[in-house]
């Protein structure tokens, strides 16, 4: 009873709430510029605008542009219910699920890419390379992240590596924790394209990297990567979330009402970040995926030392 | 040992990644005063009894390497106008980070192997202060400017420092002082030379440096 009750709190949040982040995100950047702004739940008005809309695809591509968007989206929906969120395990739970995890993400990625190649565009081409550049530096920081927390639980599953026996690990081990939490927060911002990695707002296609690849999609394509996108910075934020606040394992009207909390808190973290900080150099955010690799990697240096 | 000294020798050992990643000189500056800060603090935590003698060493250096020399290097930076974002002179970013983690990682390993004393065994002291010094040396060897060598200096120095905390109980005060003394005179007798540098070559670039003069 206890698990179906965990598994559906788990769905309907993990698929409503995440269009919910971004509205909150634009909101703290409109306090911080003095501005009223967008209203909260925007995003949303958004997708459902997208989703009614009809759609043209040029006659240049062919199916992997169209699939681009549905494997992204199919993908994004997988390892949302992966993440243990405050509930004892996800939906989904096995030994060695946090490395399909990282390529379910990997994969989404390639089709994204790949739609973007597609067209022909030398712009999305431009976009494609600098993503999956990136994208090769984010990964071994969530890897090492990720080895931490296995060293800490001894067990390979998401659901122990985020258990509720990371509480005691943290009074023991803080030190590993904090640089492992600091890392994924700086993988968060780069694998949804934040700045200081890259501005969701731009305009210009020079600059852009992940919005630069969906230039040509529209309607319910363009609905299904913005919502995919949402739920990708759910993943990154549930991560973060749990391992800031661990789960107590006591009542789950205690638990849900932190991790929401907690999701919220780390929305309006990417809010002051994005208000506070410019745009790094095209050339420096290697130097700075670079470091978030060094950090987690230093968090597993200290706990075998 | 207080709970409270690793994790301030863990923000130090990240401020040394700080001072190799960033590209403005006015960051580095910052991290080296902060660390220099950081490192004075520590010396409270690392000996339960404090005396008036630590408490006077802490001031001394806090005030020294925190807000002396730093303002003393953002003023001779703006003196020799020199330009704000610094290239590694050898290599890039990106290498100088990794062969400073290569020697962070290799001081943890080397530490464990050292004669130290029984007290001093299994402290992140040690090691924090055999990176901290190796980062110091590769800021000195890879950077051409002036001002990064003076900075370079100064991470060496921090972390001979960190090593002395485990003896200060057994050095006198007036060593300590004498060193911290050791330490104005040279980045004082630095700063000049960078004004003499960039007012000869129109730059602080050490390249320019290359003959002996009899």
């Amino acid at each position: 009873m206890e698990t179906i009750f965990h598994d559906a709190v788990h769905v309907l949040l993990a698929l409503g709430l995440p269009p919910l982040l971004l509205g909150l995100i634009a909101k703290t950047k409109a306090l911080f510029a003095g501005r009223v702004g967008p209203p909260v739940l925007q995003p949303y008005y958004d997708l459902i605008k997208l989703f009614q809309k009809g759609s043209v695809f040029s006659t240049t591509t062919t199916w992997v542009f169209r699939a681009g968007p549905v494997v992204g989206l199919v993908t994004a929906v997988i390892a949302v219910l992966m993440i243990p969120l405050a509930g004892a395990t996800a939906p989904l739970s096995f030994t060695g699920d946090f490395v399909l995890l990282a390529y379910l993400l990997g994969l989404g990625r390639f089709f994204t890419a790949s739609a973007a190649l597609d067209t022909g565009s030398p712009f999305e081409g431009m976009g494609a390379a600098r993503e999956v550049t990136f994208a090769c530096l984010a990964e071994p920081a969530f890897f090492l992240g990720m080895l931490v927390l296995a060293k800490l639980s001894g067990s390979l599953q998401l659901a122990d590596m985020l258990g509720s026996s990371l509480a005691s690990h943290w009074t023991a081990d803080g030190e590993s924790l904090v640089l492992v939490l600091l890392s994924w927060f700086i993988i968060l911002l780069a694998e949804n394209s934040r700045i200081p990695f890259d501005d969701p707002n731009t305009h210009l296609e020079l600059t852009m990297i992940h919005e630069v690849m969906v230039l040509d999609h529209g309607g319910p394509a363009f609905g299904m990567i913005l919502y995919g996108a949402a739920l990708k910075l759910f993943v990154f934020g549930a991560l973060v979330v749990r391992l800031a606040f661990p789960r107590t394992g006591g009542s789950p009207w205690l638990d849900w009402p932190i991790f929401v909390g907690g999701m919220l808190v780390v929305a309006v973290a990417i809010g002051v970040v994005e208000s506070i900080m410019a745009r790094l150099r095209m050339t420096h955010v290697p130097v700075l995926l670079v470091a978030a690799c060094l950090l987690s990697g230093f968090g597993i240096i200290l706990l075998v030392r | 040992m207080v709970p409270l000294l690793d994790p301030l020798l863990i923000v130090a050992l990240t401020l040394n990644f700080v001072a190799l990643g960033v590209s403005r000189i006015r960051g580095v500056i910052n991290a080296v005063a902060l660390q220099g800060v950081l490192l004075g603090i520590l010396a409270l935590f690392v000996h339960p009894a404090i005396g008036t003698r630590v408490i006077l060493l802490v001031a001394v250096t806090v005030g020294l390497k925190g807000f002396v020399i730093p303002r003393y290097l953002v003023h001779a930076l703006r003196e020799a106008n020199i330009q704000e974002e610094v290239k590694p002179g050898v290599g890039s970013f990106m290498g100088s980070l990794l062969l400073g983690a290569v020697g962070t990682g290799l001081a943890m390993v080397f530490s464990d192997t050292l004669p130290l004393a029984e007290q001093h065994k299994h402290l992140l002291l040690v090691p924090a202060s055999l990176a901290t010094v190796w980062t110091g040396f590769l800021m000195l060897t890879t950077r051409k400017r002036a001002i990064m060598q003076v900075l370079g200096y100064l991470l060496l120095e921090n972390g001979i420092f960190m090593f002395g905390l485990l003896l200060l109980e057994a050095t006198p005060f007036l060593v300590e002082v004498g060193i911290l003394l050791d330490l104005f005179t040279g980045v004082f007798v630095m700063a000049i030379i960078i004004h003499h540098i960039s007012r000869e070559f129109a730059s602080t670039s050490t390249e320019h440096l290359t003959e002996l003069k009899g």
